[in-house]
């Protein structure tokens, strides 16, 4: 009888695959270069670098009110957050004690900043299962953010909100009017959003065990902020090192337990009821006061005054040329961004322009885990993972 | 609030490695210690190892130039954190410009690994025992180290350049 020889020797042909530079998924541009067995990634290779904007070398040009526009463009989906970070680093090189009105002020604001980053990050992840509904639902309050910053500072996505001292101006009493509007407005429409997704079968399905990590990894990797609380370590520069009177609030900070897509969208969610509450509080605690510390060298005298009175003329001129003399040193100063710590390391010597400036970008340090988190999963499990984990290209790139 | 005090941590370091600590520096509440290069990775893991201290996050790493101090121009500054005792700590090392190398400590702080790239890119810090020690937000064309301070931006009152055509 004839025998039919039979192989059994599979030999797996990989794809090379290119997720990006721009990829409607990517939110951003930022390349991986996948190495794909059928559905499946084997590897992932990143290219990070296409937005770079050289940040750190022109802030070692500019005066140091001139870096806040810089900051803005970090992660431009919280740039209040970065604005307020870079005032209080310089406020803690020039050794300057805020009012209590600015903190609060700067608190309302940060914490406006937080929603509106959570917002869009969390209902992305929508739209990358393909519901787009809670995206365009929550959209509109993104833009009543960006209505209340718009009277406060003027200006809504890259803000320059703020400055070192205190605050531009004082809330108006329309600004005021709209936080309180949003205060009592929004709780329906995010518990609409969680009634979309949180107990959704499909949604659940499709993230609860994408892109996990534990602990020990995401700390290894220098997870910082709402990805490294889903893994399971409550860790929040705000309770851990508080900054502008945050120890005058009242406020949990949710952890998960997997660090897995659906636990981060989770973190996410609560963290957004927690910067409700603190809005609250510090809303309806507003102390009375100054908008602004007594920084003559560095806030901008009121515009009255500059045509009137010949030392706010002095000041105005010594301000805007960058001209006033700033202590030796080195500081670092972390503030929580939308993304994790996000850290200022700023070293003066004496003169106009920092001599170096460093951003630690959450983003940058935990975006190296994302292909020890996909490997081994199939491509629309790496969507939902990147989506999750809140790549900010702005912040990746500098 | 922490437990370990800034003196603390100094103590342990200079004891265990008295021949490696420079300089130290206490400024805005955090301690600053200047050490040897070639010890950089023993004295991380030693902090990070240590009973009480557990220095076990890697906050930053970052370069630092200085053209004037001749024979130590480049440095590379690392911030630490201990989560248990909530207390931080910056560490610098110095190295030449002419021969730049730094043990990488991408063996204790996986987190490094990047923030080393970053680093090499800017200022070309060879991170000696890094695993993939290329450039990462730079063209890999290029062939300088744009952060160094002899590449300097350019100067905001300089007359040669016609602007006019801006409006300015």
């Amino acid at each position: 009888m004839e025998t039919i020889e039979t192989s059994y020797d599979y030999k797996p042909e990989f794809t090379q695959l290119n997720l990006g530079p721009t990829h409607p998924a990517t939110h951003g541009i930022f390349q991986n270069i996948l190495t794909m067995d059928g559905e499946i990634i084997v590897n992932a290779e990143q290219t990070v670098g296409y937005i770079h904007r050289a940040f750190e070398k022109i802030a070692e040009k500019r005066p140091y009110y001139q870096v806040t526009p810089l900051t803005d463009r970090l992660n431009y989906c919280s740039s209040p957050i970065n604005n307020m970070g870079w005032h209080m680093t310089v406020e803690k090189l020039l050794g300057v004690e805020t009012p209590k009105r600015v903190d609060y002020m700067r608190i309302i604001i940060m914490e406006f900043a937080r929603i509106a980053d959570h917002l869009i990050c969390n209902s992305v992840i929508g739209v990358d299962v393909g519901a787009l509904t809670g995206f365009t639902y929550v959209f509109q309050w993104r833009e009543k953010i960006y209505d209340i910053y718009e009277e406060i500072c003027g200006a809504r996505l890259t803000t320059n909100i703020g400055r070192i001292g205190g605050l531009e101006r004082d809330f108006s009493p329309a600004c005021l009017k709209k936080i309180k509007e949003f205060i009592a407005e929004f709780p329906a429409a995010l518990t609409e959003f969680t009634n979309l997704l949180e107990r959704n079968r499909i949604f659940m399905d499709r993230t609860i065990g994408a892109g996990p990590i534990s602990v020990d990894r995401a700390l290894a990797y220098g997870f910082t902020g709402p990805n490294l609380r889903a893994a399971g370590l409550d860790y929040d520069v705000r309770v851990m090192n508080p900054y502008c009177s945050y120890q005058d609030f009242d406020f949990v900070i949710p952890i998960g337990t997997q660090g897995d897509t659906y636990d981060r969208f989770m973190v996410r969610q609560q963290e957004m009821w927690e910067s409700l509450k603190i809005v609250k509080q510090a809303f309806e605690n507003l102390p009375e006061g100054k908008f602004f510390a007594d920084v003559p060298d560095f806030f901008l005298p009121p515009k009255e005054e500059v045509y009137q009175n010949m030392e706010a003329l002095i000041f105005h001129f010594k301000i805007v040329m960058g001209e006033a003399d700033v202590p030796v040193g080195e500081v670092y100063h972390a503030v929580e961004g939308g993304n994790g710590e996000l850290g200022y390391y700023l070293v003066s010597d004496g003169g106009r322009a920092a001599y170096r400036l460093h951003f630690r970008r959450p983003c940058f340090i935990y975006y190296q885990a994302y292909p020890e988190m996909i490997k081994g999963s199939t491509l629309s499990d790496a969507i939902v993972t990147m989506s999750s984990m809140n790549v900010i290209a702005g912040e990746l790139d500098a | 609030m922490s437990t370990i005090s800034n003196g603390y941590i100094l103590n342990e370091v200079s004891e265990q490695f008295p021949d490696s600590v420079i300089d130290s520096l206490e400024s805005y509440g955090m301690q600053s210690i200047e050490v040897k290069a070639n010890d950089i990775v023993a004295i991380l893991s030693f902090l990070k190892s240590h009973p009480q201290i557990q220095m076990n996050f890697l906050t930053d790493v970052c370069g630092i130039h200085y053209p004037d101090q001749i024979g130590k121009e480049l440095g590379a500054v690392y911030h630490l954190h201990s989560f248990t005792n909530n207390v931080r700590l910056r560490l610098k090392c110095f190295v030449p410009a002419e021969k730049p190398e730094v043990p990488s400590i991408t063996s204790v702080f996986e987190a490094a690994n990047w923030q080393e790239r970053e680093t090499f890119d800017f200022y070309g810090i060879e991170f000696v025992g890094h695993p993939n020690l290329t450039r990462i937000l730079n063209v890999d064309e290029m062939d300088y180290f744009p952060l160094r301070k002899e590449y300097p931006l350019e100067d905001q009152t300089r007359t040669d350049k016609d602007d006019s055509y801006f409006g300015r």
